[in-house]
């Protein structure tokens, strides 16, 4: 399906492509399409297209002299049936500790949602979170599909740190802390991979397009997993979609 | 063929900066770079390096550095008296530099971020095509006293020890030129008015990530889906406050983008103090 999109210069080097104001799977396909259309028109190395979840920035290396000339040029880009070869996706299993030892906020989030932490579990891990786009911090994935029995506000005052690999939730959303950070989503789980590594080749395995799963793991299995990504021996594992 | 500068004194949150990571933005990584690129770029000018190579900047008050090697050296941006051991040197030229020569500065008079640059670039951790420091990106986010940072020495100075200089950064004292944020136009009349005509304050919420301007404008939109943000993109936070985002910036944000600075306006506002003023006008 294609969208009324809308294009606005955004800075001297870019401009902003918008889809409707959604959080949306069928915007999220459409906009990764284009994206990748895009990617592949212009030389990867003079252009950087940041996706989210409604909207493409398109960052040119050097000052866009004629706007209206490159807007023509991207909506070229956008009606033109594409063979999407290189657009294949993952569903990745990601282990998660569940223990209120390692998770500090998984008792008090029980409580509040009136729920066991067995059930906290099977409900975390039932759901196939969908990608949406890598933004926050470096590494951290927005992720679709939080089951609504789970919801709950951020804290109002939130932590001065969060360990890297907390599993959390905030608001209608969970998602996995790549590195210490502040922030205000409760922690329910740890999860013991690297998702955002800038020594390793693969850096950010996690895509875009891509869906997530997390699967429950006991303290044990998450220090054996710790040790084997400490020495990076660790494969993280994942299907094609 | 190596020489080693030694940091005496580490000064305020000096790091070492170059043009930035271009390309990994959409991995959730700032771009990060020079604070005012414009100096930061004359300073590798004045060398005749390439226009990425990696400099030190500094914030208010220069390190103390030490040079195992000759070298060249050049100083931009914000304004100090400079001496290379007892010596007065001067600012935004190119200046020799002989082994055992001890760099060091008054305190900051104009402006707040300088750029030491030296011929060929430093030597330094690269990550992510960028050696621009950046807590969990680099090894290292700020320098500290002993540190030591590699360059490449010169063997042999030419003949004629050129001359050239460039004049001081010169402060913007119009407006900030700056283009229609994403939500610009969700704005009312009033509230455009306030935000074309007001002259802001430069708040004491100043780093790398971000500038807080004091005076508040009122605000009844509502929260945007978190979208693409970029240095110099200028977001109004739900209590009407302005923040204007710099070099280290998340890459999305969820608050409305009302302004976006122009490359000129982000390295004008970068070097403005606590108190200062700005004020904004549509290109």
């Amino acid at each position: 399906m294609k969208y009324e999109l809308q294009y606005k210069r955004y800075a001297e080097k870019a401009i902003l492509v918008e889809w409707p104001s959604e959080i949306d799977e069928n915007i999220l396909q459409d906009l990764l399409f284009y994206k990748k259309s895009i990617e592949i028109f212009y030389d990867k190395l003079i252009v950087e297209v940041i996706s989210s979840y409604n909207s493409l920035l398109i960052c040119y290396v050097s000052t866009i002299e004629d706007v209206y000339d490159k807007i023509l040029e991207l909506k070229s880009m956008y009606n033109k049936d594409f063979q999407h070869v290189g657009l294949k996706n993952r569903l990745w299993k990601i282990p998660v500790c569940y223990t209120t030892t390692l998770a500090k906020d998984l008792e008090v989030f029980a409580k509040s949602k009136s729920l066991t932490i067995d059930e906290i579990i099977s409900l975390h891990t039932a759901s196939l979170y969908k990608v949406y786009f890598i933004g926050f911090l470096p590494g951290f994935f927005y992720l679709g599909g939080l089951d609504e029995r789970l919801h709950l506000p951020r804290k109002l005052t939130p932590s001065l740190s969060v360990k890297k690999g907390s599993v959390a939730i905030g608001g209608n959303q969970t998602g996995v802390y790549p590195m210490d950070s502040p922030g205000g989503w409760h922690v329910i789980g740890m999860c013991p991979l690297d998702l955002f590594d800038p020594k390793s080749e693969n850096f950010c395995f996690v895509r875009p397009g891509d869906k997530i799963q997390f699967m429950s793991i006991s303290e044990k299995e998450y220090n054996d997993i710790g040790s084997l990504v400490f020495n990076g021996d660790y494969i993280p594992q994942s299907a094609l979609l | 063929m190596i020489g080693k500068i030694k940091i005496l004194k580490p000064g305020i949150l000096s790091s070492i900066q170059d043009k930035g990571r271009f390309g990994f933005s959409k991995f959730g990584v700032p771009r990060s770079g020079a604070m005012d690129q414009k100096s930061y770029a004359l300073a590798n000018f004045l060398l005749g390096n390439d226009q990425d190579d990696a400099c030190i900047e500094w914030v208010f008050q220069s390190p103390v550095l030490e040079f195992s090697e000759p070298t060249i050296i050049s100083l931009t941006g914000a304004e100090a008296n400079f001496y290379l051991n007892d010596k007065k040197i001067k600012m935004n030229r190119r200046i020799r530099v002989d082994k055992k020569d001890v760099l060091s500065s008054g305190f900051c008079k104009k402006n707040m971020y300088g750029y030491v640059g030296i011929k060929n670039g430093l030597i330094t951790q690269e990550a992510l095509s960028s050696k621009s420091y950046y807590k969990s990106i680099t090894d290292q986010y700020v320098l500290h006293k002993n540190d030591e940072i590699t360059y490449h020495k010169i063997a042999v100075f030419e003949n004629h020890f050129s001359n050239i200089s460039v004049p001081n950064f010169i402060e913007n004292k119009g407006k900030l030129k700056v283009y229609k944020g994403a939500e610009f136009d969700q704005l009312s009349e009033t509230q455009k008015q306030v935000l074309l005509n007001t002259n802001f304050t430069i708040s004491n919420t100043i780093n790398r990530m971000a500038i807080q301007l004091e005076e508040k404008l009122d605000n009844d939109l509502p929260s945007i889906l978190t979208s693409a943000v970029l240095p110099g993109t200028i977001q109004l936070t739900p209590s009407g406050k302005l923040i204007v985002l710099m070099r280290d910036c998340q890459t999305t944000g969820g608050y409305p983008r009302v302004l976006q600075l122009t490359e000129d306006a982000i390295n004008n506002i970068a070097q403005k103090r606590m108190k200062d003023k700005c004020s904004f006008e549509l290109l």
